[in-house]
């Protein structure tokens, strides 16, 4: 094996390998927090060689599975990106499970880091996907693996919630997503991801609409609405989960794999001249504002967060529908930088109801007195999320809204603006209930922060928001690499 | 063809509708066994008619070049038939006796009822 | 001895099954019977090296010549089905010891594994015979044996749902009789080749159609067919569970494989798909099995009917496939048969385990099992995803194929019907897992994992829904010959 195929064996094997033996090492929970930490590290090492291997170029077969389909992954400039990123904050997010899961004393851990590592080996699969069919699998294989992540608690309402998941995203890919795919295989004859498509002169136009409706509805991972109820559902989940897959792994994976399809399979330029293209912006400027409105009415905090990542999804489709290569490239750039302003709000929520039992939004006044840190914490991530510096997401929306501009299409910014203002409007609320507000006569006086590990992991991504802001070439390098440099 | 012509088919068709409707609408299991052999064995006639030949012999060599013979393959094959159907009818009963001992009826409608009901 | 292969496959279990009752004793009955098996097996495998490598096989019985002797014919169909039937009773067989040790009286073993192997001399002769009143007899010889091993079970519905399936499967097997009959008196022959040829020019004429019909309504009772199914969901439940894992396994795929055998090799493709409204008909009677079997699962409160009610959803898919009528679309149902046969039997296993450590299959007691039997429902909960049709599985390849044929047809409502209906799947599974996994169990329930014998039968044909998952290259390659073979155009 050389350089590339043996690292990318090594994204999918080392998580593997970490689920083994944690299932394997239930009985000495020291132990199965250092494989868990220990396979963190590994595979985001792995990504790290993949990102240093020259020109970003390599395979490796996996399985022959179907005829003219085999699995393979591929080195590509925007699964570089995603696995970077996926694994990257699962580092952070070990740290701070590890912290959560003890504090709150959760039942059954061994299958939670279990799954967990299992979610993040279909993350990588996801990422690394060399054609969509092995994406597709992989896509598959995440919302299995994270139904016991949300059913976690078993208790009805969490049961309820998993079927809710399980149906909602399951039931979209199959029906649409994979119908969409067999309908591709069926008409170009082949899966790959190509630079400029695969689908250009191979359907009429009234197909390539149809097909692009199929792809967007069937990644029910994108949460474009109707299809978002799975996200509000899956907060039943404990709070690291909400934090890496829910804001992170499970939902980017949508967005991403929209991406890839629009930059791989039908092409930018083929993309930007279908009718079906308007109705895909429709929906997704419904989304983002009817999911910001909810959100604003919204009074537990997880819930509230759902529905922004809701509402911030679309941004990501709705930039990459647009099909210009700059907003594509904000696509992929908005892509990390809401993944760690959300992360850390989400990490934050968790931190509350570990320190202070509280979920609800009315219940956090003077809560910045006692958990300044956390608190503070959350204010950085919310700027990221609202789009202001000196955070990352003031560079990521800046630069959709330029590309919406260059498009020539002046419906977008407008929502693009709208959105942003009311994301300020439900999320400045909780940094001034927090900061600004007396504290409720009872319940806070004996509150005092989160447990070390929580606190670090959730300053960590609050730098990382900052940090990005600061070097703005992380953000954008890949996505243009892979929107430019291989036309 | 006259009608009287194909009797046997007439016989075969009225036996195989005399068990069918024996087995269907009889609720007792040996009763439906009953309609079942009949049912069967209409078959066998079907067959057995089949390879009569006009003016045929039995199908037993004799040093006669002229001499016509009966079909004899399917009367071979309907003795295997007949085999089986024994075998499902010994089955069968060996069935309703055990029935008989474990539910103390042998009429389908209380055997439902008691399930129904267990 | 190679050259007496195709006989031996058969006689084989056929001899062994009295040595059995002979034995008396159940563990040395048991220890043939596993030997039958893997020999049974083994044959299969240098059958199917011998077909892949040279094409068919003709084998006249006792050297009489066709068309007057009985001739057995070996080609890429039923080599898979051969492969079907042996593969699962030698994984079976080494795992029945212990729930039939908990199911049936000692006295009764030796009788019980001499059923088992009779059976599977039934299925396999259903199989490799090319003779269509030779099929009348193993079709018998299969479906008696399974009345007496169906009414061992242990629950005395047991004896009601045998009785009720003898009396249903002689309906069918005797229509098939009389369909066989009618041909007989048009052609006067009954080998299947020799019965294509003359028949052709007669293709239009009453009797023929009539015993088209005839042979179709019976083998379909015998495939439980939608609405001819209502002997199933109970024999599937009261029967001991090593032959419910047989017969879910194998029963109604080689009943199927007779009827699609029949119906292509004697009528033709072109008779059987375009004279006659067989796609139309197949398509609606598939479309509400599907639904209405799928549907009712999701309500059935134990996991052996749950199971079977599935089944019947299962087997409706692999007529859908049919019923698309292009190469593809039989070469997807015949997959689909393998894969099936795969998944089920895994599950119908796991059932039999929980049988066996809980004392039933109701979804109230397998309530929590997921942390007690850690290893059996890891099992169950894989091969459900293979049932689902999830990719990596033997099943997702199999729909795969499928749903192409339809859209080869152009017939998207068909394929979109087909992922739509997987969901249905998914419902009842689900329901499962959330009582393996995610409900509190019992205080007092028993907690002991399966016996190692158990468990690696079970994981061996789990492990091989998802090797054929990966690799559907040998699986895909017969089912593509057979299909071509089957539509007679060149493969």
């Amino acid at each position: 094996m050389t350089g590339p195929e043996i690292w990318l064996a090594a994204t999918l094997a080392i998580p593997l390998a970490g689920a083994l033996l944690i299932a394997l090492s239930g009985d000495w929970p020291n132990f199965r927090d250092a494989i868990s930490l220990l396979s963190a590290t590994g595979l985001f090492a792995a990504n790290v060689m993949l990102v240093l291997m020259p020109d970003h170029a390599g395979t490796l077969a996996l399985a022959p599975f179907l005829p003219g389909a085999p699995l393979v992954l591929k080195i590509e400039p925007l699964g570089l990106m995603f696995g970077l990123l996926a694994s990257g904050l699962w580092i952070v997010t070990t740290i701070y499970a590890i912290g959560y899961m003890r504090a709150n004393e959760e039942a059954n851990q061994t299958r939670f880091f279990a799954c967990f590592a299992l979610a993040l080996a279909s993350t990588m699969g996801v990422a690394h996907g060399g054609n969509l069919i092995t994406l597709f699998v992989f896509y598959e294989a995440l919302s299995l693996t994270t139904y016991p992540l949300v059913t976690h608690h078993g208790t009805p309402e969490a049961r309820r919630a998993g079927r809710v998941y399980l149906g909602l995203l399951v039931g979209s890919s199959i029906a649409l997503f994979l119908f969409a795919l067999l309908w591709t295989w069926a008409v170009a004859g082949t899966l790959d991801f190509k630079p400029g498509g695969i689908l250009a002169g191979n359907a009429s136009a009234a197909v390539l609409s149809v097909l692009l409706l199929l792809f967007v509805f069937g990644v029910g991972k994108a949460a474009v609405m109707p299809l978002h109820r799975w996200l509000p559902a899956a907060m039943v989940a404990p709070a690291p989960v909400s934090a890496l897959l829910h804001a992170v792994a499970v939902v980017k994976a949508g967005v991403f794999t929209l991406l890839k399809i629009a930059v791989y399979i039908f092409g930018l330029d083929l993309l930007a001249t279908l009718d079906a293209r308007d109705i895909v912006l429709a929906a997704t400027g419904f989304t983002i504002l009817a999911a910001s409105i909810v959100a604003l009415r919204e009074d537990n905090l997880k819930r509230r967060l759902a529905y922004s990542t809701v509402s911030q999804l679309s941004y990501i489709v709705m930039a990459t529908i647009v099909a210009s290569p700059f907003a594509a490239a904000g696509a992929g750039a908005h892509l990390v930088s809401h993944a760690f302003g959300k992360i850390t709000l989400f990490f934050c929520a968790g931190a509350i109801y570990t320190a202070a039992h509280k979920e609800k939004v009315s219940e956090l006044n003077g809560l910045g007195q006692r958990m300044p840190w956390t608190m503070g914490a959350f204010a950085l991530g919310s700027l990221a999320v609202i789009g202001l510096p000196p955070t990352a997401g003031f560079l990521s929306k800046w630069t959709m809204f330029q590309g919406a501009i260059a498009a020539g299409d002046y419906a977008l910014p407008i929502v693009l603006g709208l959105g942003t203002l009311l994301s300020a409007g439900y999320l400045l609320p909780v940094i001034y209930r927090a900061f600004f507000l007396p504290p409720a006569r009872s319940g806070l006086a004996a509150t005092a922060e989160a447990p070390l590990p929580m606190r670090v992991a959730l300053l960590f991504t609050a730098a990382g928001c900052i940090a990005l802001f600061l070097m703005p070439d992380l953000l954008t390098s890949l996505p243009l690499e892979a929107i430019r440099g291989r036309r | 063809m006259s009608l009287l012509g194909i009797v046997n088919y007439w016989v075969f068709v009225a036996l195989m509708m005399l068990g069918f409707y024996a087995l269907i609408a009889r609720g007792h299991l040996v009763k439906k066994l009953v309609g079942l052999s009949v049912f069967q064995a209409s078959v066998f006639l079907f067959y057995i008619s089949l390879g009569k030949v006009d003016g045929g012999e039995p199908a037993i060599l004799v040093d006669d070049p002229t001499t016509i013979y009966s079909n004899p393959l399917p009367h071979v094959l309907i003795l295997t038939a007949i085999v089986v159907g024994v075998a499902t009818l010994a089955v069968g009963l060996a069935l309703a006796v055990r029935i008989r001992e474990a539910y103390g009826t042998m009429e389908e409608d209380e055997i439902t009822e008691m399930d129904r009901t267990a | 001895m190679i050259g007496q292969l195709p006989a031996l496959q058969v006689v084989v279990p056929l001899l062994a099954a009295p040595l059995c009752v002979v034995l008396r004793n159940g563990t040395l009955a048991w220890l043939l019977a596993v030997a039958t098996s893997w020999a049974a097996l083994a044959m299969a495998v240098v059958l199917t090296g011998q077909v892949l490598a040279g094409g068919p096989i003709a084998y006249a019985m006792g050297g009489w010549l066709p068309p007057w002797g009985i001739e057995y014919t070996i080609d890429s169909f039923n080599v898979l089905i051969l492969l079907i039937i042996s593969g699962s009773a030698a994984a079976i067989l080494p795992f029945a010891r212990h729930s039939v040790a908990d199911e049936i009286a000692p006295e009764q073993h030796a009788r019980f594994y001499s059923a088992f192997l009779l059976i599977m001399t039934g299925l396999l002769g259903m199989a490799a015979t090319g003779d269509v009143f030779n099929l009348f007899v193993f079709i018998e010889i299969s479906s008696i044996a399974t009345y007496a091993a169906i009414a061992l079970g242990r629950d005395r519905r047991a004896l009601t749902a045998a009785f009720n399936y003898l009396v249903l499967g002689t309906v069918g097997a005797t229509f098939y009789l009389i369909g066989v009959g009618l041909l007989y008196a048009v052609t006067g022959t009954l080998n299947t080749a020799d019965l294509a040829s003359r028949i052709a020019p007669l293709l239009e004429s009453r009797t023929v159609i009539v015993g088209f019909a005839f042979i179709s309504v019976g083998l379909m009772l015998k495939v439980a067919l939608f609405p001819l199914h209502q002997w199933l969901p109970n024999a599937y439940t009261y029967a001991p569970s090593v032959i419910t894992t047989f017969l879910a396994a194998t029963a109604t795929k080689v009943a199927l494989y007779s009827l699609l055998r029949v119906a292509f090799a004697v009528f033709g493709a072109g008779y059987v798909l375009e004279r006659l409204p067989t796609e139309a008909i197949l398509l609606a009677i598939a479309g509400t099995a599907i639904v209405v079997a799928s549907t009712t699962a999701i309500f059935q409160k134990d996991l052996k009917r749950l199971l079977a009610w599935s089944s019947l959803a299962q087997v409706a898919t692999i007529v859908l496939g049919v019923g698309i009528g292009n190469a593809q679309g039989l070469a997807g149902a015949l997959l689909h048969m393998f894969s099936h046969a795969l998944t089920k039997g895994a599950l119908f296993m796991a059932a039999a385990v929980f049988a066996l450590r809980l004392g039933g299959t109701s979804l109230e007691r397998l309530q929590g099992a997921g942390r007690r039997m850690p290893w059996t429902s890891a099992a169950l909960v894989l091969a459900g995803l293979s049932l689902v049709g999830v990719p990596l599985t033997a099943s997702f390849v199999s729909k795969w194929t499928i749903v192409l044929a339809a859209l080869e047809r152009g017939w998207w409502p068909v394929a979109g019907f087909i992922l739509v209906t997987s969901l249905l799947t998914l419902a009842y599974v689900v329901r499962v897992v959330e009582a393996l996994y995610f409900r509190p169990s019992a205080a007092d329930a028993p907690a002991r994992e399966a016996p190692l014998s158990m468990l690696w039968p079970l994981w061996l044909m789990v492990a091989g829904t998802f090797y054929f998952g990966l690799n559907s290259s040998i699986p895909m390659r017969l089912a593509t010959q057979a299909a071509a073979l089957l539509l007679g155009v060149a493969p």
